[in-house]
Formats: C-alpha cells, structure tokens, sequence
C-alpha cells in the first residue's frame, strides 16, 4: 500500500496511542499487564506482521467476551443450515442458550423444512456415569420418527461428553447407517481450544470428513456456479448478497451456512468459485476445496457501495466480459440509489468517531460502510482472531488507531472514556456498558433486531440504523440516577 | 464417628481386608457402615452374603434421578449390625465411576446416612486415585483416616507410594492422614520388613502384618469373613488383632512420598533388585 492511501486521524498518533494503551495496563498485575500488553497496539496500515498477538489463551480473571468451541461449532457453523436437525449433545443449557440466539435467518416451515429448535440429550446425572451413548442413539431415532423431513442431523458434543470418553463417532456411523441418514458427529467440546475459534475449525473438519463430496447437484454444471462461504444470513445478509450476484449471472449453488441446505453444502465441490465472506470461521474449507477440487476462492466485502464496487470489480475480473458488463450494469443501476442515501445521511454522520470490537470478519469489513458514510473508526478489534485477520485489518484502519485482541470490559471501556466516540459497536455484552455510560450502541454481532447490513439492500438499513443511533435525541434525556 | 479410606493396588486384597477388620470391630462391638466406592460393587458382599443388589448409581439410572431415591432402597444392614453402601456404577470403557463416586457420597450425606450413632465409615475405593471421583472419600468433611493395603510386590509399593501422593495433596489443604500400611502377605521375599521400611521412608507404619492363608479363600467362596466363617480359625484372630490396632490407632501422619530412585534403592537395600543388574540402570535411563 502507497503511504498516500494511508489513513489519518486528527489528535491519534503512535505515540497517543501508545500513552492510551500504557495508561489502561497500569491497572493490572505484572503478569497480567505483561500478557496483556502483546494483545494491544497502535495500528500500522503498512506492517509486515500482525500488529497484535492474537490466539492465545484469554487471561484469567478478566472479563473476556470470548465464546467457546461448541458455540463456534453450534452457533456459528452448523446451526444456520436450516434443513438438519442440530443435536447438542450434553447438559441442557448449552443447547438452550444457543438456541435461537443469532438471528442467521432461514427460511421454510419449521419442523418441516427448517428446524431451527433445541434438541438436546439433556444429560442427567446417570448419563456422564453410566456413558450417554445408548441415549443418543435412541434420541437419533426419535428424531427421525419425529422429522421424517429432516436431511440430516448433526450431534454436537458439548463438555461432559468429552471429559467421561463417549464414543459419539461410533454411534453416528452405525445410526447413519440404520436410519439411512447422513448423522455427522463434531467432537467440539467447549473446553477445547482458546476461544469459539476452534470450533469453526474442528466444525470445517467435519464438513470435510462426513458433508462435502457426498451429494452432486442435480442440474448441469455452468460457468457460473459460485458457493458463497462464511455468510450466516444474518438479519438476511444472505438474502441480500445471493439476489445481487445473481443479478451480475451469478449461479449461487450453495450458501454456507446462512439459510443453507445440507445437501447443496455436500454438492459444493462442483462449483466454479467460492466467494468467502468469514475468513476467519471458513477459511479451513474454502482451502480444502481449493487443495482437494482446484476451486479457488476469493475474500470478498460487501459491507457499504464502495467495498461492494470494488468487490464486484475484483469478482468479475474472474470471469468473461458477460459478467463484467453485468456487473457494471449493476454498479451503474445501484450507484444513484446508494448516492442517495449518501446524500440523506452523510451530511448527518460526517466526522463522527466510531469504535467496533466483534468477531469474524466485521471489525474490518464494515470499515468501509462507515467511511462512505463520512464516519471514522478509531478503534478494532476481535474476540477470536488469529494473526492472518489482523493482517488484513490492519491495511483497512486508520494509522496509529488502537487495535485490540481479546479485550475486557475493563479496557473498553477504558479506551472508550480516553477516545469519546460518538458511536461503539460490539455485542451483547458490552451493550448496556456502553448505554448506561450515555453512548449510542449498536449490536454488530446480529444487527440489533435489524438488518440486512450486507450488499446495496442492506446498506440504506445499515445507514439508517447508524444514524438512528448515532442521532437519537434519546441521549441528550438520559441522566444517570448516580 | 471415624471415617477411613481403603486404598491400594487393584486386586491386593482391599474388599478382602475392609470387610474382615470391619468384623473384627463389630467383636469389639463398634458400630459400623461401609461405603463401596468401586463400580463392580464388591466391598460389602462378605456382609450381606451376597453382591448387594441395589448399588446407588443403578438405581438413579433405573429411576430417572438422584431425587427419586430413598436411603432405604440402597441401605442395606450386613453381618453384625454393618450398615453397607455400594457406590456402583458403568462397566469398563464407558462413562465416568469417578462421577458416580461423588453422586453417591452427596447422595448419602444429603438422605442422612451418617448417622451419630455410628462409630465408623469405612469407604473401600477402587484401585489407585485415577481421578478426582475417587479422590471423593478423602475430601475435606469426610475420611480423614487413610489405610493402603500392600504387599512386598513392586507394583504395590509403587502403587502405595503413588497413592501417598493423592494424601499429600489433600492433606495440605485438609485434615486427612495417613494411618499406616496394611500388608496383605503375598509371601514375597523379606516381605515384612521391607513394607516395615517402607513405611517408615513414607513417616507411617506398618500397623499390621496380615499372613497369607487359604482360610480366606474358603471364607470367601461362602461369602463370609474368616471371623464369621470360622471365628476361632487363627486368621481371624490376625483381622481382630488388625481391628483393634486401628480402633487404638494414635499415629497420624502427612506422608512423605519418595521418589522412583529411591523406592528403587530401597528394593537394592533389601536384595530383591541387584545393584549390578544391569536392567536397572537401562530401565532408568530409559524413563529419564
């Protein structure tokens, strides 16, 4: 990247930067502050190398906002595919909490084409002594009897079933076999990994040891088939991107795993392209297709009309001249609708400081939509990344803004109080933090009860719920009682 | 009311030896429960002349939870009066035992079973401490006497001194002691007095020699204690002796655990290994 590319904030400079970042560690102890200090840094749009460490286990005794592998495995990855029955293997809650709680929409009649409810072994006492592999295959067959319409079932392993050995693989290939239906075990017990991060990775395992390869689509291959891998059609993302690349000619075989079907996930190796979207939660398979099938991939970002532009420009470039004059027919059509909404709300954000602290892909990806909105993010960071996201988010921030890795409450709001944004968008956790400090707040993991926030129909609601927020008079009431 | 743990070795005598001092105490006319904390459910079978039916866990399994079962239905009262509790648990390769060792323990405390007219628990637990399941019984508020049961075999001296170990972590943070070591007779060479020594390096005793002798066997086999089976047979008169030396028992101790080179120099001392057996240093050299 040229140094005239790189972004500046006025008042933040390294060494501001540095200072914030000092003054935040004082607090903690010395092997805290020592752990701590590696994960935070001023960001440089130029590095070579990721500007934090990231990975590692989270420090004990701070609040962490981090996940673990069964939500990466159930919340994330499996869940959205709307035509399986998902099981979480174990005590109750993890399955009920998991339930319905991130908004990646389907589509279809529940119980008859999507099954998006909670089933759960249910583990007792008498199931971590005596082994809960008889239960579940009893609750296997009950599931079929019950949703004969089902495609499959996932059994996901929560805890206790790792710790007392149960032989969950076992039973799902002697069940696959006895009920005639595909039932994919995923070992991802919470306690494996640092964060919700292994979870997608032992989850694309799975899909690569038990889903892709055993099914074919039932019409004829095209040149442009495509697989759009990493969206979990969060309120409808996918709904919004799989519409506008089927307008550029796109055929879009399967979604992964937003609104997805098990057996068009299990057909994907056909495909001419996947179009990833999560790096961080699909990379795994998006490199095995391209190893095992010679399906190449490419990362795209569809999060506000200049990222989306660039990202149609840089996807047809990978095609014939028919879908590089459709997608300038399309850049052409939605340009004047995404001025106009430029032209509505810019003039009403323009200069207002943002800060993000997410997960997957957004504490970069969204960047961009800020800044068509004239807005600024002076502060990322992820729950779970690795270094390869922070090479990548690193070229999108601002010079010597705060990156942040695996952050706590504490230095949040820390930061928070030192950088006045006008805006924080991170999660549920943090919400009411950020609300009761008097701050507008917007839930970036599940749009609030919005969305789509992806693509030209997401982006006038993105815009929308930003000024919402940003410019409700509701903050200029509100008095803390204290 | 004292609570004793049994540990040892797996297959060195422990139900055995549990159930017979247990009679030897009811001769002295204590009042006793025993707690089986090992899922094949064998540590009260000399009591109540025969495998107890209803261990706790397969209970809870049959009837759905903790919550749906009575003491009643898992307390069983044995030979001489012997309240007997079996933990029970899976078979081999599958679940956690080490679970169903803390569910049954909670399970007892909260029904009431330690009752104030009891002069001792004993609880006989499975094999070595392989996990915090059977660590249960040595846990602050429960046994704080310890008893290892071994005999003149490596094996069971190693698995003495490792269980010494689990006692020593336990006993930093609680009250838990060691009582002494029991020595099963298995006839070895200088059997006595190398279990003498051991324990001595360990800061305990030997609180008593037990010989071998097939009137247990042939007790067994009836499923009674030698004291039931035959009270006047000499062997009885061994566990009655082992009885009393643990009801007068006054040396409680925090052992010192050794290390495997010094466990293996003891061995040396007492001849059963060569020092110039040239196995030994490769076995070392190997595990370094």
């Amino acid at each position: 990247m040229s140094e005239a590319t790189v972004k500046k904030v006025d008042g933040i400079t390294r060494e501001s930067t540095q200072a914030m970042i000092d003054r935040t560690l004082q607090v903690y102890p010395e092997k805290a502050k020592a752990k701590r200090a590696p994960h935070l840094a001023p960001n440089d749009p130029q590095a070579t190398s990721p500007c934090v460490k990231s990975n590692r286990k989270t420090v004990p005794g701070v609040m962490s906002a981090r996940g673990c592998a069964y939500a990466g495995a159930k919340g994330v990855v499996w869940g959205p595919i709307r035509d399986m029955v998902h099981v979480s293997h174990g005590p109750v809650g993890c399955g009920y909490y998991s339930w319905g709680t991130r908004r990646n929409l389907m589509s279809g009649i529940n119980g008859v084409s999507n099954f998006a409810m909670q089933m759960t072994s249910d583990f007792q006492e008498k199931d971590i002594v005596y082994g809960g592999d008889k239960k579940l295959a009893v609750l296997l067959k009950e599931v079929k009897d019950l949703f004969p319409l089902a495609k499959a079932i996932s059994v996901l392993s929560e805890c206790p079933v790792g710790l007392i050995g149960d032989d969950i693989n076992a039973v799902a290939k002697r069940m696959s076999q006895e009920l005639e239906l595909p039932v994919i075990p995923c070992n991802c017990e919470g306690f494996r990994g640092v964060s919700q991060s292994l979870g997608h990775h032992i989850s694309n395992d799975t899909i690569r040891d038990y889903v892709i390869e055993t099914r074919e689509f039932v019409e004829e291959a095209g040149p442009y088939d495509v697989a759009l891998i990493g969206d979990y059609n969060i309120g409808g993302d996918v709904w919004s991107v799989k519409p506008l690349l089927e307008e550029c000619g796109f055929n879009v075989k399967a979604t992964w795993t937003g609104d997805g079907e098990i057996e068009k996930i299990a057909a994907t190796h056909k495909v001419k392209l996947a179009i990833i979207h999560c790096y961080r939660s699909m990379n795994y398979m998006a490199r095995v297709m391209e190893e095992k099938y010679g399906i190449p991939w490419i990362e795209l970002n569809f999060f506000g009309p200049t990222k989306i532009r660039q990202s149609l420009r840089k996807l047809a470039e990978r095609f014939d001249d028919r879908i590089k004059e459709n997608v300038e027919k399309v850049i052409a059509k939605y340009d004047p609708i995404m001025q106009s909404v430029l032209d509505e709300y810019r003039p009403r954000l323009e200069g207002k400081k943002v800060m993000l602290y997410v997960g997957g892909l957004r504490p970069r990806h969204t960047v961009g939509a800020y800044e068509d909105l004239g807005m600024v993010v002076v502060g990322s960071g992820y729950e779970f990344a690795h270094g390869d996201d922070y090479e990548r988010t690193s070229p999108e921030m601002p010079d010597a803004t705060v990156l942040y890795d695996d952050a706590s409450e504490y230095e949040l709001e820390k930061f928070v109080q030192e950088l006045k944004p006008d805006l924080v968008g991170s999660g549920i956790k943090e919400k009411y933090l950020f609300q009761k400090m008097g701050l507008p707040f917007r839930q970036m993991h599940s749009w609030d009860y919005s969305g789509p926030y992806h693509a030209y129909q997401g982006f006038p609601v993105f815009a929308r719920d930003i000024d919402m927020a940003v410019n409700s008079p509701t903050w200029k009431l509100v008095k803390a009682p204290f | 009311m004292r609570q004793i743990a049994i540990y040892g070795k797996g297959g060195i005598g422990k139900s055995t030896t549990t159930q017979n001092t247990v009679a030897g105490l009811v001769s002295l006319g204590k009042k006793v429960m025993i707690v089986g904390c090992d899922p094949k459910a064998d540590s009260t079978r000399l009591m109540l002349h025969a495998k107890a039916q209803n261990t706790v866990m397969d209970l809870i399994r049959e009837r759905g939870t903790v919550e749906d079962l009575e003491l009643s239905d898992v307390l069983k009262v044995g030979y001489g009066g012997v309240k007997c509790v079996e933990s029970g648990g899976p078979e081999p390769g599958v679940g956690c035992a080490g679970r169903g060792v803390i569910t049954a323990i909670n399970f007892l405390e909260s029904e009431g079973a330690y009752t104030p007219d009891l002069d001792y628990v004993f609880y006989d637990v499975l094999g070595d401490v392989v996990c915090g399941g059977f660590a249960m019984p040595i846990r602050e508020g429960k046994a704080q006497e310890i008893y290892i049961v071994c005999s003149g075999e490596m094996m069971a001296m190693y698995a003495a001194n490792n269980i010494s170990k689990g006692i020593l972590k336990y006993a930093t943070s609680g009250k838990v002691r060691l009582g002494g070591l029991i020595c099963n007779s298995r006839n070895t060479d200088c059997e006595a007095d190398l279990i003498d020594a051991l324990a001595k390096r360990l800061g305990t005793q030997m609180i008593h020699f037990v010989p071998r002798d097939n009137e247990v066997q042939r007790a067994e086999l009836r499923r009674m204690t030698v004291i039931e089976y035959s009270p006047a047979h000499k062997q009885a008169q061994e566990y009655r002796e082992l009885a009393r030396k643990i009801a007068e028992n006054k040396m409680f101790v925090v052992p010192k655990p050794l290390q495997m080179e010094e466990l293996e120099g003891l061995l040396m001392e007492f001849g059963i290994i060569q020092d110039d057996d040239p196995n030994v240093g490769v076995a070392k050299a190997a595990s370094a």
